[in-house]
């Protein structure tokens, strides 16, 4: 029997097993977030070549519209659209969990290391086959590779975060001093798409790149939701969660695996795209306020809002293109400081 | 109360304590040791490398030169200049690190590691993209700017908010800076065909193919600046006791930092313009010597200065042996050799609880 228990604007979700408060608030955001969403998806559809408009885009979604406007839509621009959305989500939900386990609001997924992984795996897989078809799942290796050389390194009686950091710091120089040997090593016209691949970008997406990204948040995101109700615990300190009976080293464990799993796949598809992980998470947290499920899941489609930003900016309002990690880079992480400066002179 | 008293006691360094006669001399000693085996290690540094070439050779390029033998005048034109200038970014980027590790209070000082290096990196890529320029005399005045900015943001960053700078945090906001000017350098670098070409080269870490004069644009910057680091043992001592008892035994702590900060952008921007960002000399060093010499920074900073020096002539004769007949850049071998000492720092209980 399920009931509900009123307490201002937090509803509490419960059953004889189950039990999930509910902030009313953010199920708001959410909703608007997901308005928003669609209708930036809609319009980013029209910009290009051919002009578009947004009746014509939705009509063309649904089957409806002449040939040429249904390439245009549904096989040209509706991939490379859902990429971003789905990408932006995978970062952003990603690096909410890293944030939360480390209780620091600098930490994510590109930050200690996992990126760096899985870019010495791909670079030098573009370098040496040239074959870009298999570059995804070398990065998807290379990310699940580093990700758990860092948790075995880090472990000393448990995994601390603070430890994490720095064995991820430690590991990503080392990946990234034979990313920088790979390229010195062979000839600029061997080494172009390889450097292109190091900023993260999301040209030539296809739907399996959606697909299987969508799987695993799909896959991953109900049990990530569940375990922000003992991360919200865990912010209070190793003893605390201890004595309230939570297994510490467990729940870790399972957000890291879900973090890493997330990350990684978006690292294969997209390239190292820097900031969205490390940013948006600081953007849902002051807009819907402190960490929870319903947060999780706003931090999620703020990602892929802001990935999606991105990407229409460096694809049609900039002189040149751009892969959509510069574009990332170049604005999120300065707006990124100021947020980090603003934080922390609150906390 | 009284228990609080001691322990505090205990916990001033060595230097407070009148040091005795014989331990002058002893570090002394060891200092003599350590110089004579850092000359050695150059040595090495010019008998081998990608060309065989016998000691005799080596000896006489140096004290005996013959410009008419071929391995002579690859000893004198190519090993003698890489040498020199690899002992003194070593033992610059070591006095660096030390400084701060001193100042910061934190273990984890490197200009590497806070962000100091890759702030040295963007001015001089943003300077190749928009100038085109290409020799280390020119990069010098893009790389000071560019290491000050970068050091003053990771430090205002790490330092707001409830506990200050600690470790952690100190190494993030260095972290986070340099993937944010490594986003900005990447985005010049795909505009640019030509400053890709240049900046790969330098960016490995490497000082491959550098000649004499470089060495004399580099050493006006390295050289004072090494030698006012050296003189800062006593402020080191006592900021290293904390910020409370430094100012309470009447040092300005405020101008001790700006002048070290300053210092360590310095050495940092001279070297990072040389030889590009190589990591880690000035993380591991100070704790080696830390461990073999105790808490003293008069004595730190000068054993610092020529095991880093060792570290680096190593590290580059190493790189090119084993990668014969090419090489392996200095700050990839430098990068292996000091990320495990930065995981084993990572995992002592002090630096990450």
């Amino acid at each position: 029997m399920a009931t509900f228990h009123q307490l201002s604007e937090v509803r509490t979700f419960r059953t004889s097993w189950f039990s999930q408060r509910i902030n009313l608030k953010v199920m708001m955001l959410i909703a608007l977030a997901m308005v928003i969403l669609i209708f930036l998806m809609l319009w980013a559809i029209t910009l290009g070549a051919v002009d578009l408009s947004i009746r014509e885009v939705w009509n063309a979604t649904w089957g409806d519209g002449d040939r040429k406007t249904l390439l245009v839509v549904r096989t040209l621009r509706w991939p490379r659209i859902a990429t971003a959305v789905v990408i932006g989500m995978a970062l952003a939900i990603s690096g909410m969990l890293f944030q939360s386990i480390a209780r620091n609001p600098l930490v994510s997924p590109d930050i200690i290391g996992i990126d760096a992984g899985a870019t010495v795996v791909a670079v030098t897989w573009l370098v040496m086959t040239s074959n870009t078809s298999q570059v995804p799942l070398a990065a998807f290796l290379g990310a699940i590779i580093t990700a758990t050389v860092i948790y075995l390194l880090s472990w000393r009686n448990g995994a601390s975060p603070d430890r994490m950091i720095l064995v991820g710091i430690g590991v990503a120089s080392m990946t990234s001093a034979v990313t920088a040997l790979i390229l010195v090593r062979f000839p600029l016209e061997q080494i172009r798409p390889a450097v292109v691949w190091t900023m993260g970008s999301i040209y030539g997406s296809t739907w399996r790149d959606v697909q299987i990204t969508s799987i695993v948040i799909l896959a991953t995101l109900p049990l990530a939701i569940v375990l922000m109700q003992p991360l919200r615990a865990m912010s209070l300190g190793d003893n605390v969660t201890r004595s309230l009976g939570i297994p510490l080293e467990t729940t870790r464990l399972a957000v890291i695996v879900i973090g890493c799993a997330l990350a990684a796949v978006a690292v294969a598809f997209a390239g190292p795209v820097g900031f969205v992980a490390l940013m948006v998470p600081h953007m849902a947290r002051m807009i819907a306020g402190p960490q929870s499920g319903g947060v999780l899941v706003f931090s999620g489609l703020l990602g892929g809002i802001m990935l999606l930003l991105s990407d229409t900016v460096a694809l049609h309002f900039l002189p040149v293109v751009l892969p959509v990690g510069v574009v990332t880079g170049a604005i999120g992480a300065p707006y990124f400081l100021f947020l980090l400066y603003r934080s922390n002179s609150r906390m | 109360m009284a228990s609080a008293v001691t322990a505090q006691t205990e916990q001033i360094p060595t230097p407070v304590r009148r040091t005795s006669r014989n331990r002058t001399a002893l570090m002394l000693i060891g200092l003599g040791v350590l110089a004579v085996l850092a000359a050695l290690l150059s040595l090495f540094s010019l008998r081998f490398g990608s060309l065989p070439v016998t000691t005799r050779d080596a000896w006489d390029a140096v004290f005996h030169y013959n410009a008419d033998s071929y391995e002579q005048t690859i000893v004198r034109e190519m090993r003698v200049p890489r040498t020199i200038i690899a002992f003194f970014i070593g033992g610059g980027l070591a006095v660096a690190g030390t400084v701060m590790q001193g100042v910061t209070r934190n273990p984890l000082g490197d200009p590497s590691i806070l962000g100091v290096s890759a702030g040295a990196s963007f001015g001089v890529t943003t300077a190749i993209f928009l100038f085109g320029i290409s020799t280390p005399a020119q990069f010098v005045w893009f790389a000071f700017p560019g290491a000050a900015v970068a050091s003053i943001v990771v430090y205002s960053i790490a330092s707001v908010g409830r506990g200050g700078p600690t470790p952690v945090r100190l190494a993030l906001s260095g972290v986070v800076m340099s993937s944010l000017l490594g986003a900005w350098t990447s985005a010049l670098l795909l505009m640019s065909e030509q400053t890709l070409d240049l900046v790969r080269f330098w960016s490995v870490g490497s000082v491959a193919g550098r000649n004499l004069s470089i060495l004399w644009t580099m050493m006006p910057f390295i050289l004072p600046a090494t030698l006012a680091c050296l003189l800062m043992g006593h402020q080191m001592n006592v900021l290293s006791m904390g910020e409370e008892s430094a100012r309470a035994l009447g040092m300005n702590t405020q101008r001790v930092r700006m002048i070290s900060s300053a210092l360590v952008v310095i050495l940092t921007g001279a070297s990072v313009a040389v030889a590009g960002p190589i990591g880690f000399v000035g993380l591991a060093t100070p704790h080696i010597v830390r461990s073999v010499i105790g808490a003293d920074y008069r004595w730190i900073l000068p054993y610092s200065f020529f095991t880093g020096a060792a570290l680096l002539t190593t590290a580059d004769t190493v790189g090119r042996v084993i990668a014969r007949p090419s090489e392996i850049q200095v700050g990839v071998v430098m990068a292996f050799v000091g990320a495990p000492f930065l995981i084993g720092l990572a995992r002592r209980r002090t630096v990450a609880s």
